[in-house]
């Protein structure tokens, strides 16, 4: 058992846990992409945009992280969990994982999740968990600022020069198929939502919609066609290869060096 | 400017910060970026991250008129060595100084 665990005086909720899972990983998967960015952005003042969004979401993934091992009963702490877990235990969306690409998938990237994020984190603030509500008014104002600073360069790229239009053209192509795993209803889901501790997907997929079509028209892209198959897995462990190489990128110090601090 | 513009990093864009309302806007620095909208975002992102601020404006480099060095002399002449043109020169009637 491990250390802490005799403190706890909840029992474990496993159906709950898998759904911070998702939530947790899934940011910060999203942040360990975007902090590869980190020196190499397009110019400096994107540089230091693309990691403050980065720390962001290794802030998300923190406070989520700490609420996951409370809420399996391991009583694990962030970092046991971001470090010492495998690509198979990890619930993130497959969205998120995928290489970064050129500049346009990536902000490509943090426009459709953000999109998504935006109006979920808005309606977690009234989950019946008390912890998970507080930490969606925390997540939600940076949020905003995410989906306000990627559907900005949504509009100079889209808007912009041949080539910018095309590439981000490309990347909205290239990650549609992982959009539907977003709103994905999965078995444990309804009873979270009859306990009203999560809302429903298609709540969330309505506000994501609205978004979507605008910024979309605004910036002069087509809507990939309707009916595309969607990528399934992220959630319940099935992930694609590229998971194991991140994961072994960001486990690597923690793992060598067990219980370092700096 | 129209250099910057093209060389893909944007225009130039001076920031400035005002740290409590009432407070002057005080020059932070500077950024690069397409447009004011993004201009403001990295004015934020590089000069508002850390500290208070109230409110933040960005301008064009290119709408802004300096002086120039070269002028300083006879632009910026002090007038310290005419005395008759500071106010505390004069002597106001109910001074005690006249008397």
């Amino acid at each position: 058992m491990p250390d802490g665990a005799s403190q706890l005086t909840t029992p474990a909720d496993f159906a709950f846990a898998g759904y911070l899972a998702r939530l947790a990983d899934s940011h910060l998967v999203l942040g360990h992409r975007l902090s590869e960015w980190c020196g190499h952005g397009p110019v400096l003042e994107e540089d230091l945009a693309l990691t403050n969004l980065a720390l962001d979401c290794l802030g998300h993934a923190t406070v989520l992280l700490r609420l996951l091992g409370q809420a399996d009963g391991t009583g694990r702490d962030e970092d046991q969990l971001a470090y010492f877990r495998e690509a198979v235990e990890f619930r993130n969306v497959l969205l998120v994982e995928q290489p970064n690409g050129d500049f346009a998938r990536t902000i490509a990237r943090v426009f459709l999740f953000a999109a998504y994020a935006l109006p979920l984190y808005e309606q977690l603030q009234r989950s019946t968990d008390a912890a998970l509500a507080a930490a969606a008014t925390k997540f939600h104002p940076e949020l905003r600022y995410h989906l306000r600073h990627a559907a900005r360069w949504m509009l100079i790229l889209g808007d912009g020069t041949d080539e910018s239009h095309r590439r981000l053209q490309e990347a909205i192509d290239a990650w549609w198929p992982y959009t539907g795993e977003l709103f994905a209803l999965w078995p444990d889901d309804p009873a979270l939502i009859e306990r009203g501790l999560i809302p429903h997907p298609d709540r969330v997929r309505a506000a994501w919609e609205a978004t979507i079509t605008e910024v979309l028209g605004q910036a002069r892209l087509a809507r990939p066609v309707a009916g595309m198959h969607m990528l399934l897995g992220g959630p319940i462990g099935r992930h694609t290869e590229t998971l194991g190489y991140l994961l072994a990128e960001m486990q690597i110090v923690a793992r060598s060096f067990p219980g370092a601090s700096w | 400017m129209s250099g910057a513009a093209a060389s893909g990093e944007g225009p130039v864009w001076e920031v400035f910060v005002q740290e409590k309302a009432g407070d002057p806007h005080k020059h932070a620095g500077s950024v690069h970026a397409h447009d004011a909208e993004m201009a403001l975002q990295h004015a934020r992102d590089v000069y508002a991250r850390r500290g208070q601020v109230a409110s933040m404006w960005v301008v064009p480099h290119a709408a802004i008129s300096a002086s120039m060095p070269a002028d300083n002399a006879s632009f910026f002449d002090p007038a310290d060595d005419k005395i008759y043109r500071l106010p505390a020169h004069y002597l106001s009637p109910a001074s005690d100084r006249r008397r």
